[in-house]
């Protein structure tokens, strides 16, 4: 896709342009979430439901909903996706 | 003064517009809402004033713990974005912005339905300019439509205001319900502007066919007074937790594949108008608080949301998804606004979400409704999903899209880091926001259970947008148009109706033909009798004349004479 390509040069360089810093910050984010996980062993929880007690729970819930979510919408892509100019056309 | 609705403030103030010049203008426009709001503040609770009319008392103010909120945060919603819009200079929008903030200020303090149905209407009226100023044969269709349903929403209103006069004697706007005609009629008519399921699509429809301004001015009033309209005449109306449910939920898997960027706005907006639906429908104290808090900190970080993509949308001439990427190069501040409104939109703590949905969440769970509280829990990772993330990272960061732009102008600057600073404001001292709810606040947002927990859920739906992007699972953003609703009324109705009209036309054309033969048919007959030479038509002798003449008479004697 041509318009995707860069069209103006920009000689500078960003820190995110660096696959390496893009690294970085995907394993700060897989060690915040490890952090976070763990946490749920040092403190007290007043649950309302039983499910909350479980260990580890807004995290798991969290994970598996939005993966869901994302399977789920690419799949309703195939029945409602349509081409940009589909209602232009005999409007 | 004191018996002046705040509304018209902005109603009556905006018919001058014109009549100021361009440098005049913008200052007078920034100060009507000042002043609004001032007023909103000096207005005592339980203020209210009547008039009579046509044999009704109408109380067009009343002010109490409720109108109070919606009229602090609507008068700030139109002061930023009136400062939003700073650089335009067109009239039809300075005069239409205006007069749509004051409608929707007004139809909150009035008192009584016919009261409320005049305002209701003005938002519908005003508001439609802000779309038409796009000034493209798709906008002016998208308009279109967007008055029907609006203007449809008021005279179904108008029809439950009468039945229900008819059956109570009373026009007064307090607690309606559902299980009467009249009740189920403003029901659905609030249902519409609120955009319940199934009738929500003329928001996402329209909204992101208005102009960079206009935008913003919509996302603040409409839906959010249907929200105020329902917490007055529905609270505690049970299948408003299952309607608000419903709707936390399903846009959320439209904005996941929906590629122009304010679109995925106006379906994240359906989403939260969901959670307030829902305190509404519980209807508990606690409840209510979380639905009047939430609306104040809901309109700020939409504003802001729908700010940054419209100086996105100004800068670069583009919203879509699959054009943008790299921003954050060219445009760092309005990045920086971008997360702001996007931390607080996602209840990230110290940002105003986090002390305002929780309360409704809280009642929800309080209320030992688990599987409401599970799809609001979904929803709320849903909405960090596509409008915490997806918004940032596919404009500002993900594929370097090669533009470079100009940073958005100061005005613009200026209002994001206006409205920024209060969505991270209220997050870090919610007990201003607190203080002016309705009922009492009993609640501490700030627990380490709720911190802890509510970081466990964003960023583990955050690992999980990482994680899926890393596959190459995520759908990317492709230029795309989905169908919801709306198809109903603009592909299937046309489709039908063109049908059904295809079909008359052929029997018509059937008939008619058929009676063209018979007339065709006819003529010919009246010319073989009438024609040039035919029997009737001959022209006969003098004599021969005579004699028939004669022999008539000489019939009629015989007959006279038997």
């Amino acid at each position: 896709m041509s318009e995707r390509e860069p069209n103006i040069h920009d000689p500078k360089k960003y820190w995110l342009d660096e696959p390496k810093n893009v690294r970085k910050v995907i394993i700060a984010l897989f060690v915040v979430c490890a952090g976070l996980f763990v946490a749920d062993a040092f403190y007290h929880k007043h649950p309302h439901f039983q499910a909350e007690e479980w260990f580890g729970f807004y995290a798991i819930y969290g994970f598996v909903m939005c993966v869901g979510l994302v399977l789920a919408a690419k799949l309703m892509r195939v029945f409602l996706m349509r081409d940009e100019e589909y209602y232009d056309k005999n409007e | 003064m004191s018996s002046l609705n705040p509304g018209l403030i902005l109603v009556i103030g905006a018919v001058l517009v014109p009549l100021l010049p361009q440098t005049l203008r913008r200052w007078y426009l920034l100060a009507l809402p000042v002043v609004g709001f001032v007023h909103v503040h000096t207005l005592a609770d339980g203020t209210s004033v009547t008039m009579d009319m046509l044999g009704m008392t109408l109380e067009v103010l009343r002010v109490d713990g409720l109108s109070r909120v919606w009229g602090y945060i609507f008068n700030i919603a139109a002061f930023l974005s009136m400062l939003f819009a700073w650089h335009d200079k067109d009239t039809m929008q300075q005069v239409s912005a205006p007069i749509y903030a004051g409608a929707a200020i007004g139809a909150v303090f009035a008192g009584d339905l016919v009261t409320l149905f005049v305002y209701w209407e003005l938002t519908a009226i005003s508001s439609v300019f802000l779309i038409w100023a796009s000034r493209t044969k798709r906008a002016y269709k998208t308009g279109m439509r967007y008055l029907l349903i609006q203007v449809g929403s008021g005279v179904i209103l108008l029809a439950g205001v009468l039945v229900w006069y008819a059956k109570t004697g009373s026009i007064e706007f307090g607690n309606i319900g559902i299980g009467t005609l009249a009740g189920n009629l403003i029901f659905i008519a609030f249902g519409i502007k609120c955009a319940f399921p199934l009738l929500h699509n003329w928001l996402q429809d329209a909204y992101p066919e208005a102009t960079v301004t206009g935008t913003v001015v919509l996302s603040a009033f409409t839906t959010k007074l249907a929200v105020y309209a329902l917490a007055r005449g529905f609270a505690g109306t049970e299948v408003l937790i299952y309607v608000g449910a419903t709707m936390t939920a399903f846009p959320i898997f439209y904005a996941v594949i929906e590629n122009d960027l304010r679109r995925v706005l106006a379906y994240s907006l359906n989403n939260q108008l969901g959670f307030m639906v829902v305190g509404i429908g519980i209807g508990t104290e606690l409840s209510l608080n979380g639905t009047a808090s939430h609306a104040f900190s809901h309109i700020l970080y939409k504003a802001l949301l729908f700010m940054s993509m419209g100086a996105v949308l100004f800068r670069t001439g583009t919203c879509k998804g699959s054009e943008l990427g790299g921003l954050y190069k060219s445009m760092p501040w309005t990045t920086g606004f971008c997360i702001v409104g996007a931390a607080s939109i996602s209840a990230f703590p110290l940002f105003s979400g986090f002390v305002s949905k929780s309360m409704i969440m809280t009642a929800a769970a309080a209320d030992h409704r688990w599987f409401v509280w599970g799809v609001l829990l979904f929803a709320s990772a849903g909405v960090f999903h596509h409008s915490g993330i997806k918004i940032p990272y596919f404009a500002f960061f993900a594929h370097d899209s090669g533009k470079r732009v100009k940073e958005a102008p100061w005005n613009m600057l200026l209002a994001m880091g206006l409205t920024a600073f209060l969505c991270i404001f209220i997050g870090v001292y919610p007990k201003a926001l607190y203080d002016i709810l309705p009922f009492p606040v009993d609640y501490v947002p700030y627990t380490t259970a709720h911190v802890i927990t509510q970081l466990q859920l964003l960023m583990f739906s955050a690992l999980a947008f990482t994680v899926l992007m890393l596959y190459k699972i995520y759908p990317p953003e492709l230029k795309s148009t989905n169908l919801d609703t709306d198809w109903i009324y603009r592909k299937l109705l046309p489709c039908v109706t063109g049908y059904v009209g295809r079909v008359i036309g052929k029997i018509d054309r059937m008939i008619r033909e058929e009676a063209f033969v018979i007339l065709g048919d006819l003529i010919a007959m009246i010319e073989r009798q009438h024609g040039d030479r035919a029997p009737i038509s001959q022209t006969m002798h003098a004599g021969t004349m005579a004699l028939i003449v004669i022999s008539i008479l000489f019939l009629f004697l015989v007959v006279m004479l038997v």
